[in-house]
């Protein structure tokens, strides 16, 4: 058997694993690892600015191709400095292999030199992690770890990796296993028989259905089975944040994303239901609203593989533990099978209504001529790209408007922090996309806010050469924390104001990059089509946007799903 | 309402604080945990006792217990026959002999042993559902002085057939 190190088996368990690319950041604890891997031709390593980019990085990479991200740190700081990224993962179903340092196993406990209990600091925002204790635990733990991060509701799982496990002078037998099973951890994927039969037979007897679709979807490589039951059954479609490209989002079917800034069509049908169809979605707050007044009429029909998202905040009368893809698999075979079907009538007397939701544009917005306006600058960017970019963003204003006015063809083409809600996300993002996609176009739509809370990542752009598009929307403010302010603070804008906004040309000129400032809505198409046209460089498009313009719709607080302000002056009736 | 939550785990580094971690972090409540290695040492069995304000709570509970990779078995007790014990050992002052004769009867009504004695001091074990040690421990603070207490929390099994197996 071959002999090698506990360096060497990290590096050759990863490139077993079928591992090409990894983010990171060197440090005394895993000096090792990473002489390890500059003898390594099989993986190619890129060197962040900051550990929090190397996880986003990874976690983009992941949710752009469903593979598993992979990440490795060093101790103490180095690894802290990733908590706020595994979390980021974590809420939002990620999965990845997080890689760090650990003092040696005999200075344990002895507050050493950059010692940190990672194993205990990431324990709330992990799916799980290992120790390993000697040489012989790391292909072992390696295994499991991308095991138990892909499979079932995925998640970050943190490997804690002491120096002395390490050292390069101890050789022992490697063999990487070829499968792994754990007797206390076996997710379930396809749906009970039973549930399946009496879920066809609720959907096909509802005369109000609304097929709402999340997250879960996406990560269960389930747009087909959504696009087929939805067709077969002329079904609305809604998507969560995490679900945008789950159903495409010019599909006729589709009525647009649900929740606090859903669409006035999308949320008065969910209120208005006698039936939801959530399908790996997990009735977060941010969709529901106020939960003792949500969708009074419904009958809740919920897919989630995670049996904790089942009857958490929203009770389900048809629980159905499985993968989104197997069941509604099932589902349709079923439906094949029985030749169920709906009442066409029903169901064209509920797009009348939804309809004339519908012809309310809610999205339509006021121009302006001194201003350009923030859905001004999505729509364009779609016109320009096609609507064939990756798509990721950071938090807030942005984040929205580009969820609203960029309708996204197919999954894992929108990128995004949904449930952490990570100011900083957005440009690592889309470095992560690049990578695994060098020949599609990369957008991250970001703040003045959020983009300098890991702009030092335009330095490892340069040093890599990942020519992502940057999109700001600069508003000086910390925009959606002052539309907050201005609704329901008294428009006292505490510390919402930036008056220090760097000049992000100049900026993104010291990196070598290209800089292109837009003040006039003239400028804005030119300038986007060049930004596309560079290929091969980084491109920082600062737009100049109204500061004053708020996203809309917005559910009123502890109101209906069908609450909603939709404009500065117009609110539904309550 | 008080629950009893029965639970087999893998007997691992760091498995416990999952548990604990999980229970402190969704805010719920644990009035008592005991934990031991099973006959099979590569598992430990847990009993947690808490209270709960709803039974959708407790089913939450128990789901992000199961979801912990290192669960293998979770299951509630109180719902079903079962049987539930607590070890009490209680260190009391015992000034004369009459005192003594006192503590000592008492002990003997409740089924209790004294296990330790020095000339001033009687520590006296009691096993028994939480219920009968607290009467215990109630009434000998009227008739003594107690000078430590130690409880054991609820180590609790089902009745009959049922089982909790890997």
């Amino acid at each position: 058997m071959e002999m090698l190190s506990g360096a060497e088996m990290v590096v050759r368990s990863l490139q077993d694993e079928g591992i090409e690319h990894i983010f990171g950041y060197p440090g005394g604890s895993v000096l090792d690892i990473y002489d390890a891997i500059f003898q390594s031709d099989e993986i190619e390593h890129f060197l962040v600015r900051h550990e929090q980019a190397a996880v986003h990085m990874a976690d983009a990479y992941s949710r752009s191709t469903g593979k598993v991200g992979c990440v490795l740190v060093t101790a103490g700081p180095g690894a802290t400095n990733c908590i706020t990224g595994i979390a980021t993962a974590y809420m939002d179903s990620i999965p990845l292999v997080v890689l760090s340092g650990q003092v040696p196993t005999f200075w344990i406990g002895d507050d050493a030199f950059q010692e940190t209990d990672m194993i205990g600091v990431s324990r709330p925002v992990v799916k799980h992690s290992f120790s390993c204790r000697t040489a012989e635990d790391i292909p072992k733990a390696i295994k499991k770890a991308f095991y138990i991060a892909s499979t079932g509701r995925p998640g970050p799982v943190v490997i804690d990796l002491p120096k002395d496990v390490q050292n390069p002078l101890n050789k022992f037998p490697y063999e990487y296993p070829e499968s792994v099973s754990l007797r206390s951890y076996n997710p379930t994927l396809s749906g009970h028989k039973g549930q399946i039969k009496r879920a066809v037979a609720a959907l096909v007897s509802a005369k109000k259905p609304v097929l709402y679709v999340g997250g879960g979807a996406i990560i269960a490589n389930a747009s087909k089975q959504v696009l087929q039951l939805a067709e077969k059954l002329n079904l609305p479609v809604t998507n969560t944040l995490m679900g945008l490209g789950a159903f495409p989002g010019e599909h006729e079917q589709f009525i647009g994303m649900l929740g606090m800034h859903g669409t006035y069509e999308a949320n008065r049908s969910m209120h208005n239901a006698d039936l939801i169809f959530a399908c790996g979605a997990r009735f977060d707050d941010r969709v529901t609203n106020n939960v003792d007044k949500f969708c009074p009429n419904a009958k809740i029909m919920h897919i989630d593989i995670d049996p904790t998202s089942i009857s958490k905040n929203i009770h389900a009368d048809l629980p159905i533990v499985g993968s989104v893809e197997v069941v509604l698999q099932q589902m349709l075979d079923l439906i094949d099978e029985t030749k169920a079907s709906n009442d066409s009538k029903d169901i064209a007397a509920w797009w009348d209504q939804i309809n004339e939701w519908r012809a309310k544009d809610c999205l339509a917005y006021q121009t302006s001529d001194t201003h350009i306006k923030p859905q001004q600058v999505i729509e364009c960017l779609y016109k320009v790209t096609k609507g064939d970019a990756i798509v990721t963003s950071d938090v807030g204003q942005h984040q929205m408007v580009a969820a609203q006015y960029y309708p996204f063809k197919e999954p894992r083409q929108w990128i995004n922090s949904g449930g952490a809600g990570t100011m900083g996300f957005g440009l690592p993002a889309a470095m992560g996309c690049k990578i695994a996609f060098p020949d599609r176009p990369v957008v991250c739509v970001t703040g003045d806010g959020s983009i300098q809370m890991n702009i030092q990542e335009l330095s490892t752009c340069m040093q890599y050469n990942i020519p992502v598009v940057i999109l700001l929307l600069n508003n000086r403010s910390l925009g959606m924390v002052k539309q907050w302010q201005k609704m329901f603070y008294g428009g006292r804008q505490s510390h919402s104001y930036m008056d220090s906004v760097p000049d992000f040309v100049k900026l993104s000129e010291a990196y070598n990059h290209i800089g292109i400032k837009v003040d006039t809505i003239d400028e804005l198409e030119p300038a986007l089509t060049r930004a596309f046209e560079l290929k091969d460089r980084v491109v920082f498009v600062d737009v100049a946007i109204d500061p004053e313009e708020h996203v809309y719709p917005m559910q009123v607080k502890f109101g209906s799903m069908e609450d909603m302000y939709l404009s500065k002056t117009e609110q539904t009736d309550a | 309402m008080r629950r009893i939550i029965s639970v087999l785990i893998e007997n691992e580094s760091g498995s416990l604080a999952r548990v604990v971690g999980l229970f402190a972090q969704r805010g719920y409540n644990i009035e008592s945990l005991t934990v031991s290695p099973t006959n099979d040492n590569t598992l430990s069995r847990m009993t947690i006792t808490t209270d709960v304000v709803d039974n959708a709570t407790l089913e939450q509970m128990m789901k992000q217990l199961h979801k912990l990779v290192d669960v293998l078995r979770v299951s509630e007790l109180t719902q079903t026959p079962h049987v539930e014990r607590e070890l009490l050992l209680l260190k009391v002052r015992t000034l004369g002999s009459e005192a003594r004769e006192e503590v000592k009867r008492t002990s003997d009504i409740y089924r209790g042993q004294i296990v330790d004695i020095t000339q001033n001091l009687y520590t006296i074990q009691l096993t028994g559902a939480g219920a009968k040690l607290d009467a215990f421990v109630a009434t000998m603070d009227e008739s003594s002085e107690i000078v430590e207490m130690v409880r054991s929390g609820v180590c609790g099994i089902a009745r009959g057939d049922k089982s909790l197996r890997a």
